[in-house]
């Protein structure tokens, strides 16, 4: 950003929720159906048939908005947002409008260390639409154009922050943090790349220190935490440029290409649709008890905030490890669960930071699945602990373990994975060394200290790799005497 | 020619319980007396004649095996065809639908045809119920039976003129702003719009969702108390459908009117009714008082404002409703199209008529940014001031008793240039869909000429059973409006 210029953003969220049946039918929500076969009369449009809200859509909007901190209302409504578009089984989109399900909440955001409460303006439900495939090249130029009405009327809960974000990767802070409360609230999977998590931005710039806000230019097409950070550089760049050169920012929306690393033009405001919303007549108001609120609020897990708070100061574990096992709820339960078996924290949270993420190749909801229980990687540890393998065994153990799913205690035995710590059978094998290579003892006692390292690698040879590390320096020491 | 046909509902189930006739003779003669009179009176669109026959002889398999028999066993009814019918053309009476078959049946007909009801076909209909002449209509226009040069009432013209011609036992209309009720006082049959949410809409394709009901054209009140009680009630498809309990309607029909009172509406009997209409409502008012209802004027102040509060909240709601229908996904596709755009605007151009192109500019209009508030928003609030009325009213009285249409049929063609003519003979239909509260009308005599009026009673929400009660006492004085028309059928005269 040049100096002088302040960027201003808000960002507007989608979430698919992740219930089991459509937000006004039941059909299915699955991913991957053969085109059309997860559809019905509803989800389809036909002539004569009517919605019926999905109770799980509004508790997982409730959940979501407590967690944000919003005001659910006591009475919302669905309305209908008009605009003619093939993928759009009805031509008509159910959504909310006035009277969302809640709003007016925040969300705690941390940048370089410091904690902003970036305020949530509203939080609604309404309808996904379906899917268009175009053959032989885009909508206006292709020959035949297909489509699939399975997503149309799965349910989308849109989060939408107020212009408190004031740069790019703050947006993108926001947007990490929003998806891990939504994953932690088990609501949505928070998969961009597939869709189920979808980002538009309204960006402005204006003087530093100005009090009016500048002309916003709305931002689609960002599918993955890089491009809302790239896409929100260029075009706040774009519109600063545009400034200096005296131009005016025209609002528009524009879409970000990746590939070429620009924002395009998409359509203006004299273009921009008329939606004529107003009240579905179909749907008759939802009215929220303020029981089923209280107890959804108190069904509420730990958000990832508090839990990082309380990883450093019960475990005593560097903010770091507590940030990164508390980005995702399982591999928190997973840590937690395997200090529960062996109270070491700061190995556990090694061990999870290093091998374990390693063998989950970066993605740590993949936990779930992985064949290394937090049983088996705390019996690991303690074996480490107790001495009974080195760590270098270790390793090697957890290797097998993520391989054949086995428990650490049956491979240890059967490898015989177990270090030597026996000061009487090491003395004898470290004798016999000393003797088999008196020039090197020699080259030792003459100050070459590295010679030692020699000695031990021996030692360790002899051993198959077995001798307690420490144990085998301590004897060799003692032998070879402190010169 | 027998004469099974001329039965109302109730006296056919008694019939065919008694084994006089079959299921399958009576579908037959209904069938042939369709291939006589329809190609004249244009009734119905579509008659479902193999499944039908399919039907009845079921039912009949059910009577041989002495199975239980349910209270509409075997009873052949004609359908409006803006309510859905699993694999039988339900057009809307548009062309953009002349094709569609849907895969579902309505609520309605669930459970019409769960209680054993036969569906004898699909009857004509303003496109999209919107009209009040079924002139409207994509495919032909519709007689009435009782003056061939004379409209049937609409938009449910095609079940009115069914039922009072004999082509059905009796049937279902939609009633938006008076489409069941004005063709069955037209046709001289007995209409009823129900409370809404008292029927679900599911199936129902929609025209105004938050008026639309579904409600029973019959031959007497019982008839109409008979099929109401099949299709209310509670349905997990229709969020809208109230799950109030359905009580026993046949037995308020005989209940009488003794301790009941009457309102007479100052606002309902006005300039522009006729006189004639004026002198038999009057009359049957007299013959209530006689059997024992008091009577006492009432005011209904917003009346006036009805007619200009439903063509606002009306064709909005359609606009929005008919915006499916762009040639992607089922109906009519028009075949010339380059891109995108111009294949909707040619599909919808091809496909709608004159009168349902009108009502998408207004509601799209008055759902526009910058009008809404002047229009939809503000006749949302006088629709709350209509509901006061009503409120207000129903403080001091049982029911109301109007005129439920200010003229008999009209002749065709006699307003069809002139749309707010024709949106006026609505005047005393519209305020109770506004309000949300039930009507019946009853046949109450004829003019000099010969034509049936109707008499509206409009009750309290959910209170069908007072309408009953009234309406059923009046006919129990003065005999239903019933006789069997002479129609000469014309050979290959379907009106076009």
């Amino acid at each position: 950003m040049s100096p002088g210029w302040e960027t201003v953003i808000g960002l507007e969220v989608h979430a698919q929720l992740l219930t089991r049946s459509k937000m006004f039918c039941g059909c299915a929500t699955a991913f991957g159906a053969p085109p059309n076969h997860q559809t019905c009369p509803v989800c389809q449009g036909m002539p004569g048939v009517l919605p019926v809200i999905n109770r799980r859509a509004i508790e997982f909007g409730i959940r979501t908005a407590r967690a944000l901190h919003c005001r659910v209302n006591g009475k919302c409504r669905f309305a209908r947002k008009h605009y003619f578009y093939p993928d759009m089984p009805k031509n008509y989109q159910i959504s909310q409008y006035e009277a969302p399900l809640a709003e007016e909440g925040w969300l705690e955001v941390e940048v370089d260390g410091a904690a902003r409460r970036v305020r949530i303006e509203r939080l609604h439900l309404e309808e996904d639409v379906g899917k268009l495939t175009h053959e032989g090249g885009v909508f206006e130029t292709a020959s035949t154009s297909l489509v699939d009405f399975n997503r149309a009327g799965v349910p989308l809960m849109e989060i939408v922050s107020r212009p408190d974000l004031r740069s790019p990767v703050e947006a993108a802070e926001y947007l990490r943090s929003l998806r891990t409360i939504l994953r932690y609230l088990g609501v949505c999977d928070g998969n961009m790349e597939a869709g189920s998590l979808r980002c538009d931005a309204n960006v402005s710039v204006r003087r530093t220190g100005a009090t009016e806000l500048g002309t916003k230019v709305e931002i689609k097409n960002m599918n993955s935490f890089r491009h809302v950070r790239d896409a929100l550089e260029h075009e706040a760049a774009r519109q600063t440029r545009a400034l200096d050169r005296g131009e005016r920012i025209v609002q528009e929306t524009r879409l970000w290409n990746p590939d070429r690393g620009v924002t395009v033009s998409m359509r203006s405001k004299e273009y921009a649709h008329d939606y004529r919303y107003f009240p579905d007549p179909d749907l008759v108001p939802v009215e929220p008890a303020p029981a089923w609120v209280a107890a959804i609020e108190q069904e509420l897990p730990e958000l990832p905030r508090a839990r990082r708070q309380r990883f450093v100061a019960e475990y005593a574990l560097p903010p770091y490890d507590a940030e990164l096992l508390t980005s995702d709820r399982a591999l928190a339960d997973y840590f937690e669960e395997a200090v529960r078996v062996h109270p070491n924290p700061k190995a556990l949270a090694n061990w999870i930071g290093s091998e374990l993420l390693r063998e989950l190749k970066g993605d740590p909801a993949a936990v779930t699945a992985t064949p290394v229980r937090p049983a088996g990687l705390a019996r690991l540890v303690a074996l480490v602990d107790e001495g009974t393998i080195s760590g270098k065994m270790a390793k090697e153990l957890f290797e097998r373990m993520a391989r054949t799913g086995e428990e650490p205690d049956p491979i240890v035995r059967r490898e015989g994975l177990r270090q030597v710590a026996d000061e009487g059978a090491i003395g004898r094998v470290i004798d016999e060394i000393v003797a088999a290579h008196p020039d090197v003892v020699g080259d030792y006692r003459r100050g070459k200290k590295q010679a030692a390292g020699f000695l031990v690698g021996q030692v360790m040879k002899a051993t198959q790799g077995k001798a307690n590390p420490q144990l085998v320096n301590r004897l060799l020491a003692e032998r070879l005497g402190t010169g | 020619m027998s004469d099974w046909t001329r039965l109302t509902i109730h006296e056919t189930v008694t019939a065919l319980r008694d084994g006089r006739v079959t299921a399958r003779a009576l579908v037959e003669a209904y069938l042939e007396r369709i291939g006589l009179l329809n190609d004249t009176l244009g009734a119905y669109l579509t008659v479902a004649a193999s499944t039908a026959r399919t039907q009845a002889d079921a039912v009949d398999d059910r009577f041989r095996r002495g199975e239980p028999l349910r209270p509409l066993e075997g009873v052949p009814l004609a359908i409006k065809d803006v309510l859905c019918t699993r694999g039988i053309r339900t057009t809307c009476g548009s062309r953009i639908l002349a094709d569609f078959v849907p895969p579902y049946d309505a609520t309605a007909l669930v459970r019409l045809i769960g209680d054993g009801a036969i569906v004898l076909g699909k009857t004509n209909c303003d496109e999209f119920a919107m009209g009040s002449s079924t002139e409207n209509s994509g495919f032909h226009v519709t007689r009435n039976p009782w003056g061939l040069d004379r409209v049937p009432g609409g938009s449910s013209g095609g079940s009115a003129a069914a039922v009072a011609a004999d082509l059905a036992a009796g049937g279902l209309g939609t009633d938006t702003g008076g489409s069941v009720r004005q063709p069955a006082a037209l046709c001289g049959v007995v209409g009823l719009k129900p409370t809404y949410g008292r029927v679900s809409r599911y199936g129902l394709i929609a025209f105004a969702s938050s008026l639309d009901q579904i409600g029973p054209l019959t031959k007497d009140v019982r008839d109409a108390a008979l099929l109401l009680e099949t299709i209310a009630g509670h349905d997990p498809l229709d969020s809208t459908a109230a799950g109030e309990p359905v009580p026993d309607y046949q037995a308020a029909v005989g209940r009488g009117v003794e301790g009941l009172t009457l309102g007479i509406p100052d606002e309902y009997f006005v300039a522009g009714l006729d006189p004639e209409v004026e002198h038999a409502v009057r009359d049957a008012i007299r013959v209530l008082e006689r059997c024992g209802a008091r009577t006492r004027r009432v005011s209904l102040p917003h009346t006036d404002a009805g007619v200009a509060t439903y063509y606002i909240v009306a064709p909005a709601e359609a606009s929005s409703n008919l915006a499916r229908y762009d040639g992607v996904k089922y109906g009519l596709r028009a075949g010339d199209a380059r891109d995108l755009v111009s294949m909707t605007a040619s599909t919808r151009a091809a496909g709608f008529g004159p009168e349902v192109r009108r009502r998408i500019m207004l509601g799209t209009y008055v759902l526009s940014a910058g009008y809404y508030d002047a229009y939809y928003a503000q006749a949302q609030r006088v629709r709350t001031l209509i509901r006061r009325d009503f409120a207000r009213a129903f403080a001091e009285v049982d029911a109301i008793v109007s005129p439920t249409a200010p003229t008999p049929a009209f002749k065709i063609g006699e307003k069809t240039d002139d749309p707010i003519a024709m949106y006026l003979n609505d005047v005393f239909t519209i305020p109770a869909p506004l309000a949300g509260v039930p009507a019946i009308s009853v046949p109450c005599g004829f003019s000099l000429t010969g034509l049936p009026i109707g008499l509206q009673v409009i009750g309290k929400p959910f209170d069908e059973a007072t309408l009953f009660r009234v309406a059923g006492a009046y006919e129990a004085a003065r005999g239903t409006a019933r006789r069997r028309l002479e129609i000469a059928p014309v050979p290959g005269a379907r009106p076009a």
